[in-house]
């Protein structure tokens, strides 16, 4: 697959972590019993690594992710994005750390449908506030990044879902984040189209992106350098 | 700067409105019907109601109006053959009113006689109203040619008569008819002038535009057709003895209108011993056509409303029902980075552009109704400015708060919530 490496703006930080959590918990009251999704995980994301994080459905890797992308807010526990302390910060803070440090790449690519493939990868540009002209240069590069550059006047709907996972996969990368998030990125998508999908994924993990990603699948997680297990919300063990 | 900035936003919702077209036109249809059956309504109430109060106001506001008017037992008599019905006003009176009533400016006595008109060889029959140069100034009709009645007319007993515009035409008299020599009853006339009938058509108060009218001095009138009338019906003859069939009286203020009304009905019942006149105050009638127009309005307005509401309604839905389709995008669109006032915002802006639109559309329709209406039926409409800004506020409104509160509802959703709803 033709990859032009895209130009990261970012400075090169020294050797902070990408993401390190501390006993980070996540209570659910269901009524009068407690669920405990996180029961206390301390983990460190070194920066540029490939994380996988495995573990049955229910153990709370789905959790860890949505903490990590600062989707869901831990009920305790610190939490530190590229240096930076984030437990405590609010909605739209939270918001702008989604927007600006942050890839996010789903199980069912969340497109919004009736956007075209460039609107799509746009996004992140426009809560931005970049002026049209260059975020759509950016989108068509991005596009060509993932192969997709003439298919950008398409609908989400006309695309095989290997090519939708790319859209999201440029969507993602629009903002140039640190972090890539990614949960069960081939869980809808067939092998061939899954092993295309994670080269994608190592590529970018090779030009310096973090990348963890929830799987279940053994062999998808082998594309990963480093393996978190978790079970029923704490980590069972750490490979690699 | 800002504005390029509010350009994109806008195009981008009038793209996000495009990608949903039969939910917007759906939405905006509700808006459209809305404002245009509110502003149409109004229109056509405020034009029946405009017309019968011009109708009032052409009678003169200050005026009162004393009409003779055969008594009723005199009506029951006639079948035992009297033979001479003697009653209305007199001359008197009008001396009697000029003088008494401190707020009369001016009366005006008219007296009414049937007879046959001739000019050349085209004859007409012709109402002629004997009066004085005054009436003119009571009742407002612009002169399209010559001149009216002057005092000089009266003093020197001239021949002379003014037509109405309708009258002259069915005598084949134009412009050039002026100074011309019409011949009514037995005597020869000069037309000096003509004026314009009685403009409106149907409803009026008084419609003597079928009529072919002459106004000539009312000396001259009284001179050469005497006070008697004989009628001849059916076989039988009545005679009539009436000296004046109306006598217009005009107040120097509209405040002092109700009073003088009811002094000279005083004074006239002393002295006459029959009922035999009418009196009429187009200023009651006025006032009368005021408070129904106000029911009118407060019916057709609340018909409107109920529309405008039912309208509301249809937005609400469709906005509610495309918000929780909507949920999942809001989801991504959080997820991505999107603060939650930037949903709103978005939506605000769709909403606000889908309300404009719908609502001018709206303003269209509720301009071309009323405007078919007079074209068609000949009803006269008015559209009033503030039926405009009315319907358009109010439907504006129930689609901003309908459009915003639902996505204000999904915005307040946690990200991963909405991502999941299917």
């Amino acid at each position: 697959m033709p990859m032009t490496a895209i130009q990261s703006n970012r400075k090169p930080r020294g050797r902070e972590p990408e993401a390190l959590l501390e006993d980070i918990r996540k209570i659910y009251t269901m009524g009068s019993t407690e669920v405990h999704a996180l029961a206390g995980v301390s983990v460190v994301f070194e920066h540029g690594s490939f994380w996988a994080i495995l573990g049955t459905s229910g153990s709370g890797k789905s959790t860890l992710l949505n903490v990590l992308g600062c989707l869901d807010r831990p009920t305790s526990g610190r939490y530190l994005l590229q240096g930076r302390d984030i437990s405590s910060l609010d909605d739209d803070a939270l918001s702008e750390i989604r927007l600006r440090n942050i890839g996010f790449i789903f199980q069912s690519f969340n497109l919004i449908q009736q956007s075209t493939v460039e609107e799509n990868i746009q996004l992140p540009l426009y809560y931005q506030g970049v002026d049209a002209e260059s975020s759509s240069r950016r989108a068509r590069k991005l596009a060509a990044l993932v192969g997709l550059e003439d298919r950008l006047h398409h609908r989400p709907m006309e695309l095989s879902g290997g090519q939708q996972q790319r859209v999201a996969i440029a969507r993602s990368l629009a903002n140039d984040p640190g972090l890539l998030l990614a949960d069960e990125p081939t869980g809808n998508l067939d092998s061939k189209t899954s092993a295309e999908i994670m080269r994608l994924l190592c590529d970018l993990n090779e030009q310096g992106k973090t990348i963890i990603m929830v799987t279940h699948e053994p062999d998808i997680a082998a594309f990963a350098h480093k393996r978190l297990y978790m079970k029923d919300g704490a980590i069972e063990r750490l490979e690699g | 700067m800002l504005l390029a900035k509010n350009m994109r936003e806008i195009k981008l919702g009038i793209k996000s409105l495009m990608q949903h077209k039969l939910r917007s036109s759906l939405t905006m249809l509700g808006m459209v019907f809305g404002v245009g059956s509110v502003i149409a309504m109004l229109a056509v109430g405020e034009g029946a109601s405009k017309q019968a109060l011009e109708e009032i106001r052409k009678l003169g506001s200050n005026n009162i109006i004393i009409t003779a008017q055969k008594p009723m037992d005199e009506q029951g008599q006639q079948k035992t053959r009297i033979l001479m019905s003697i009653y209305g006003l007199l001359y008197e009176d009008v001396e009697r009113i000029a003088q008494s009533f401190a707020h009369v400016l001016r009366v005006v006595p008219v007296k009414i006689i049937r007879k046959q008109g001739r000019l050349t060889e085209r004859a007409m029959d012709m109402r002629i109203l004997g009066t004085t140069p005054d009436w003119f100034k009571l009742v407002q009709r612009p002169l399209i040619a010559g001149r009216t009645l002057a005092p000089y007319d009266l003093e020197n007993f001239s021949n002379v008569v003014v037509l109405t515009e309708y009258g002259a035409r069915r005598l084949l008299a134009t412009r050039s008819t002026l100074g011309q020599t019409i011949r009514l009853g037995s005597d020869y006339f000069e037309i000096i002038g003509i004026i314009q009938n009685e403009s409106s058509q149907g409803g009026a108060l008084q419609s003597p535009d079928q009529q072919i009218d002459a106004y000539i001095p009312i000396n001259v009138a009284k001179a050469n057709f005497g006070d008697v009338f004989t009628q001849s019906s059916a076989g039988s003859r009545t005679r009539e003895l009436v000296e004046l069939h109306q006598i217009i009286a005009e107040v120097d203020q509209t405040t002092n209108v109700e009073s003088t009304a009811a002094g000279i009905e005083a004074m006239l019942e002393r002295f006459h011993k029959k009922k035999d006149y009418v009196l009429s105050v187009p200023l009651a009638l006025l006032r009368q056509a005021e408070a129904t127009k106000r029911t009118f309005n407060i019916v057709l307005g609340s018909i409107a409303g109920i529309s405008l509401l039912v309208g509301g309604i249809g937005i609400m839905n469709i906005m509610l029902a495309s918000v929780t389709e909507r949920t999942r995008e809001i989801g991504i669109r959080r997820a991505i980075g999107a603060k939650r006032s930037q949903i709103v915002r978005q939506f605000l802006i769709e909403t606000v552009v889908l309300s404009t639109t719908g609502g001018l559309i709206g303003i269209a329709i509720g301009l071309f109704i009323p405007w078919m209406i007079t074209t068609v039926a000949k009803m006269p409409t008015v559209v009033t400015p503030s039926s405009l800004i009315l319907s358009l506020g109010i439907s504006m409104a129930i689609g901003i708060i309908f459009g915003i509160y639902p996505a204000v509802r999904a915005a307040a959703l946690d990200p991963i919530i909405a991502l999941r709803h299917e």
